[in-house]
């Protein structure tokens, strides 16, 4: 048989295995942390933005939890880079698991946004459109 | 407890009975190890609540047609049944029917905890505690002012009962356990903690949706006030719960749901409550969730309770013993033996437990993954979450050695 599910495709393997950008900024633009508390998921995004406050020069992450959320925020984290922060906020779950490339079953799905959320609701917070401490893919 | 000389279960036999085994998907077929969550529900039982639906479905206690008197007796029939496998000399006015355990749970909670608890009391839960005692009680210590303790937890997965006697005092009003942990698999020493709880004139709850299920239980053994499972944790349907309640515990409450089918008068200023259990049974109830219960419970018996535990304690001893031989699986909770129930979690080295239980899935091997409701005890192991595989009459080893087989996938693939 084949070996594993689709879901474990050797490029979500890869990222998990070898995390790309993963750490802490030392000065990021803004930086938020949030959880899955149903699968204990815990992931830090740190960005940086560029001069013009827009375009995202960096993104870090750090934290720790299952395959598909860590394959997801490293994926993630390179895909953000030159991207405009409108652009980031435009994104949704399809764009996630388009990026991710693999079919999600319907329960790990919150694992595969985690990162984009924290990304997200830390941009919003930025822009002082969002107040939170705390991202968690329950609300 | 003499377990030795039990006839072993003809599990081939079981499983005719319960068409869902057989189902396949991707070619494989099911291999269900997650009847901790819920168990599977066997032809008569599916048939019992059918026929109840086909032949003399209607509404309870108020009928005088011949549909709802029939309807009636059976609902009212399966209370005293339950009341009879569980040991409730006092018959059906110490079994109410609930939507679950949790219910069950809520109902003491609100009924006696918001009326009875003050700034002064204590409530005595365990650091095993499901979400379902311990954010409830919780809850109504905030409301009460009452303050809530945890009776630690040991290195190897029993209740520290030196450390019960420490918690336990006259300050105590309620002790809440579950008896066998959904998480640890540990069967606590129940009957134990009730005797110190009524040392201290405390009442004691007791959490049975992991023994009731599993192995012969007797609330008046363990002198229990109040003592809780669920029905489709037992072979029978969803939506039906049980709090069993002392009779003169049950008399001096007061409700906490209101409406039709508890009161015994109403006028536009007042009214005044029915007969127990009644009182605490407003609306319409799960009456054909009942009917299935009865049946459960009849199917329970039938096998004996006795054979069920040994099977699921010979499942659970021989899953402890495979896992442990793989050398890279951490278990959590006592080693096999008498006070420990079928399940077992478990995490494997480098693999969290939602990649494993998803690559167990490709197997078609249903376990669950997560902090089974307990997170402050997942906390205390200091892991997120961990992979349960529970196991049930209609388990076989070949099913355990499936799981164990299955680690090799998720290695390899996470190597």
């Amino acid at each position: 048989m084949g070996l594993g599910s689709d879901m474990y495709r050797q490029q979500i393997l890869d990222h998990y295995k070898n995390p790309r950008n993963y750490g802490e900024l030392e000065d990021p633009t803004f930086t938020h942390i949030g959880e899955n508390p149903m699968c204990g998921d815990e992931i830090r995004m740190d960005v940086k933005l560029a001069d013009d406050e827009e375009t995202i020069e960096y993104v870090a992450f750090s934290g720790d939890g299952c395959a598909i959320s860590q394959a997801s925020a490293s994926m993630l984290s390179g895909e953000l880079k030159g991207k405009s922060i409108d652009e980031l906020l435009e994104m949704d779950r399809d764009d996630v698991i388009d990026m991710l490339g693999v079919d999600i079953s319907p329960m790990r799905v919150k694992c595969a946004v985690l990162a984009e959320k924290v990304a997200q609701d830390g941009a919003e917070i930025y822009q002082g459109e969002l107040d939170k401490d705390k991202t968690t893919t329950e609300d | 407890m003499s377990q030795q000389n039990l006839e072993a279960l003809d599990v081939e036999a079981i499983r005719e009975e319960f068409p869902i085994l057989e189902r396949e998907f991707d070619d494989q077929q099911v291999v269900y190890l997650d009847n901790a969550a819920t168990t599977q529900t066997p032809d008569p039982v599916v048939d019992a609540m059918s026929d109840y639906y086909r032949r003399y479905n209607s509404n309870v206690h108020r009928g005088i047609h011949h549909l709802s008197q029939e309807a009636s007796e059976a609902y009212e029939e399966a209370h005293d049944r339950v009341a009879e496998f569980i040991g409730a000399s006092g018959g059906r006015e110490e079994v109410i029917f609930t939507k679950n355990t949790t219910e069950s749970e809520n109902l003491l909670a609100y009924s006696w905890g918001l009326n009875e608890l003050g700034p002064e009391d204590e409530v005595v839960l365990t650091e095993m505690e499901h979400h379902a005692s311990l954010v409830t009680w919780q809850q109504i210590a905030m409301r009460t002012g009452a303050s809530v303790e945890y009776i630690r937890v040991d290195e190897e997965g029993r209740l520290d009962m030196d450390h019960a006697e420490e918690l336990i005092t006259d300050e105590t009003a309620l002790v809440s356990a579950v008896h066998v942990s959904n998480t640890l698999g540990t069967v606590n020493p129940v009957s134990e903690l009730t005797d110190l709880a009524h040392e201290h004139d405390a009442l004691s709850f007791i959490d049975g949706a992991q023994a009731v299920p599993n192995q012969p239980v007797d609330v008046e053994e363990i002198d229990a006030d109040f003592y809780a499972f669920s029905g489709h944790k037992m072979a029978g349907p969803t939506g039906i719960g049980v709090l069993y309640g002392k009779k003169e515990l049950l008399e001096a409450m007061e409700p906490y749901l209101y409406g039709g089918g508890m009161i015994r008068k109403v006028t536009f200023e007042e009214s005044t409550w029915g007969d127990l259990p009644w009182k605490f049974e407003p609306g319409t109830p799960p009456i054909a969730e009942a009917v299935g219960l009865h049946a459960a419970v009849d199917w329970l018996e039938e096998i004996g309770m006795d054979r069920i535990r040994e099977h699921e304690q010979d499942l659970a001893r021989y899953a402890y013993e495979r896992l442990e031989d793989e050398g890279d699986v951490e278990i959590y909770g006592p080693e096999p033996g008498p006070d420990r129930g079928g399940l077992v979690s478990f995490n494997l080295e480098n693999v969290h437990a939602h990649d494993l239980t998803s690559i167990m899935n490709d197997h078609t091997i249903a376990v669950r993954a997560g902090d089974h409701c307990t997170q402050p005890l997942h906390d205390k192991l200091g892991v997120p979450a961990s992979t349960r595989a529970s196991f049930y009459v209609y388990n076989t080893r070949e099913e355990v050695d499936k799981l164990v087989a299955a680690l090799d996938d998720a290695r390899q693939l996470f190597a």
